[in-house]
């Protein structure tokens, strides 16, 4: 039987400490310190409610576990990672599946976690309905912040129902007259010669608007392009062999990328918001989610 | 009435008006007595100087100059809010936003627009007309209230059930903070890189900062929108109903419950045909491709009929969709007959468990002796019981407040929350030890104070605190035109 009680022990109150789900992006924003004792967030799926669309589930979990048993009542959550990545490390990197589109990002769809804080103590952000305002975003903060916050050992996230039929298409029309014959597609890529483009819904509305598509060149295919691992802005100019996520503007390419410049005022929030939460800097040192590129 | 002037308000008026024009400044008695209040029902604020700016730097101003008085400042837009957020403690420098209202930029193709916070709601839909896209976050105040207070309050709506709270729809906020620098929250392109500040910001209740220019994403329009008007024999049969629709694998674009008594008084108001014998109607919108929409509404009559559903009126056209929502969107205006006063409550239950707390909700009113309607957003399980009293007569406001704290109660003991969409405010901070913990309390107050070190943005609201400020307890008098 989980409980946050063994997970707060584990992390403790003194030390530097860091948590690691799958390490399939370990060292995204820096890598942790190697003095820094590794903890593991518990694993397994408290409750799934479909009628609720939420799901209670341990940070440790694979998101292709999760991915699993959701699918089994037909939902599926944003969460989105390479093979072996886990609920608590898809959130505190806090990317969006190139589907955001359609099922949203990961901030919205955090709504309860349950963490321990530098303090050694559990503190828990937000509630477990689809719908809140009591109180302030505390679950915001955490997706994306690379557990250097605080550390989340369960959560409850908001699901979706999954797609009766979804499709990719391929071809040479621009993103944007794609974006324009759709009615919101769940994903537009663009490698720099074809627009690849994702159709999710009922099968008749699916079909009909790949018709519409396939009318100026674009054919179906087995699913989206392979994405390189690293991610960058676009600035007008798509290296070879990336993918541009024309919602959202992320690039995806091989090779080392620039983290963007931040304004020294944001920087100093997120200063006061790192002292305030972990005065002594013992969660996760040497991560730094402002060193993150896209 | 207005109190007694505090000391030093001469200097603090005139250094106003040399910072941002006495045209944008007014001090007077009266001023300060209707900026005391906002649309809830608490009263016995105190207002200081009401301020008007007109740009970011003028907000940045009158920040500074509260500042350097030792006073504290109270964001405000419409002043629409339900839970005393815009209410001033201790003759603070209110800083209406509502003269910030151009439409600054709008980028179809990129599907976003930088508006200023005292944008009414409404008019920035009407502003896209024709461009296919529309802003989704719909309080049914959306045709007085502000986007910035909708971004204060992460304010929903019956449409937010799909396309999700003002949260959703807010790509960046320029802000103006306590120590008056300005500086901009979240980004229009990538996924924001670093802290969500943006997404913290989003729901502060004007107790973060000023938002003085906010990016809000665009929606395109559904090609396809159907609406149903579902009658039962009961409440709880049309939220079994809800129950059923969203198990079923389908996200309506909306799903309101109004109950008997709402219906009658929204009948009269609107003549949109409501069912007059029916325990509860239940109105669901459905959007999307002609396909999909069309399988929605048989799954919708099926879930319906498993349920005892009465009759299933689908609207013909625009006309009737409207006259169904124009009754939905009016029902507060619609109730004043029955009881001149009533008491809007705001919680959020998992909406498994809407029949049996609607029960329980009922049988507190039932034992306090009062009448209780609802009408509320079914789909996400957000509650809006309305308390009926008449002031005068001795005792009731004891019970309104008896059997208030009860239905939140009622809906925490259900798992649920304080407040779905009208925020803490200085209405329900009293009861936030209910829901969180301290360590949960000093989490949070961790996330505020690092946006307002100084403690000087919109103090006393949220947090339970023992300082007094506004009185819950007057019940003496309810707005006009209160709208949930």
């Amino acid at each position: 039987m989980n409980s946050m009680e063994d997970f707060r022990a584990e992390v403790g109150s003194s030390g530097p400490v860091c948590v690691k789900g799958g390490g399939t992006r370990w060292s995204l924003g820096g890598e942790a310190n190697t003095t820094a004792r590794v903890v593991h967030a518990p694993d397994g799926i408290d409750s799934h409610d479909p009628a609720e669309m939420t799901v209670a589930v341990w940070a440790g979990t694979t998101l292709m576990t999760l991915a699993e048993v959701l699918a089994e009542k037909r939902q599926e959550v944003v969460l989105d990672g390479p093979p072996g990545s886990t609920v608590g490390g898809s959130l505190s990197v806090g990317w969006n599946s190139i589907r955001r589109q359609r099922i949203g990002t990961a901030r919205d769809s955090l709504l309860q976690a349950e963490c321990v804080g530098a303090d050694g103590r559990i503190f828990k952000a937000g509630g477990p309905t689809v719908k809140n305002a009591s109180g302030y975003e505390l679950c915001r903060l955490l997706v994306g912040s690379l557990g250097t916050l605080a550390l989340t050992g369960r959560v409850i996230l908001r699901t979706r129902p999954l797609p009766e039929c979804s499709l990719w298409l391929r071809g040479a029309m621009s993103p944007v007259e794609v974006e324009r014959s759709c009615y919101r597609p769940s994903s537009i890529l663009w490698d720099g010669s074809n627009s690849h483009v994702c159709l999710e819904g009922y099968g008749a509305d699916v079909e009909s608007e790949a018709e519409g598509l396939a009318e100026h060149g674009m054919v179906e295919v087995a699913g989206p392009p392979d994405l390189p691992p690293d991610r960058d802005r676009w600035s007008g100019d798509l290296p070879q062999g990336a993918v541009l996520d024309v919602a959202t503007g992320v690039v995806h390419r091989h090779g080392s990328t620039v983290a963007p410049e931040v304004d020294p005022a944001v920087k100093a929030i997120a200063r006061r918001l790192k002292t305030n939460f972990d005065p002594q800097g013992r969660l996760n040192p040497g991560r730094d989610p402002y060193q993150i590129s896209a | 009435m207005a109190r007694e002037v505090p000391a030093g308000t001469a200097d603090l008026v005139a250094d106003l008006v040399a910072a941002i024009g006495a045209d944008r400044v007014a001090a007077g008695g009266g001023a300060r007595h209707l900026y005391a209040r906002d649309s809830s029902i608490i009263e016995g604020g105190h207002s200081g100087p009401v301020c008007f700016p007109g740009s970011t730097d003028q907000v940045a101003d009158c920040v500074r100059v509260a500042v350097a008085h030792g006073r504290d400042f109270v964001p405000r837009g419409a002043g629409t809010g339900l839970s005393g957020g815009a209410v001033p403690c201790n003759d603070p420098v209110v800083i209406a936003t509502t003269r910030m209202n151009q439409i600054h930029e709008v980028d179809v193709e990129r599907r976003i627009a930088w508006v200023g916070p005292g944008v009414v709601n409404l008019d920035l839909t009407r502003h896209l007309a024709g461009t296919g896209l529309h802003f989704a976050p719909d309080p049914s105040s959306q045709q007085a209230s502000t986007i910035g207070g909708n971004l204060a309050n992460n304010s929903g709506g019956p449409h937010c059930l799909a396309y999700g709270v003002t949260s959703a729809h807010v790509a960046a906020v320029e802000v103006v903070l306590s120590d008056a620098s300005t500086v901009v929250l979240g980004e229009e392109v990538g996924d924001a890189v670093g802290y969500d500040l943006r997404g913290a910001f989003v729901g502060g209740e004007g107790t973060l900062g000023v938002a003085t220019r906010i990016a809000v994403r665009l929606t395109p329009d559904p090609p396809v929108v159907m609406t149903l008007l579902l009658d039962f024999k009961s409440i709880v049969d049309a939220a079994e109903a809800v129950t059923g629709i969203i198990a079923a694998g389908i996200v309506p674009a909306a799903l309101e419950i109004m109950d008997q008594k709402v219906v009658h008084a929204v009948e009269k108001f609107v003549s949109a045909g409501y069912p007059l014998d029916a325990g509860a109607v239940l109105i669901v919108e459905l959007d999307g491709l002609p396909a999909g929409v069309a399988r929605e509404v048989e799954i919708v009559k099926r879930v319906g009929a498993d349920n005892g559903v009465g009759t299933v009126r689908v609207a013909a056209d625009n006309a009737e969709r409207e006259l169904i929502w124009k009754g939905r969107k009016n029902a507060f205006g619609a109730i004043a007959h029955i009881a001149p006063r009533y008491y809007l409550h705001d919680t959020v239950v998992p909406r498994t468990r809407l029949a049996e707390v609607i029960e329980q909700v009922n049988a507190a009113a039932e034992r306090h002796d009062l009448i209780v309607m609802n009408v509320f957003h079914a789909g996400d399980g957000n509650l809006h019981p309305l308390l009926m009293f008449d002031p005068r007569e001795p005792g009731t406001l004891e019970r309104v407040h008896a059997a208030g704290e009860e239905i939140v109660r009622i809906a925490i003991e259900a798992g649920g929350v304080l407040s779905g969409e009208h925020g803490i405010g200085l209405e329900k901070r009293r009861f936030m030890s209910l829901l969180f913990s301290p360590d949960d309390l000093a989490a949070q107050r961790a996330l505020r104070d690092a946006f307002d070190p100084l403690g000087r943005a919109n103090p006393l609201k949220v947090f339970p605190t023992g300082a007094s400020c506004g009185d819950v307890a007057g019940l003496t008098e309810v707005p006009e035109g209160v709208w949930v």
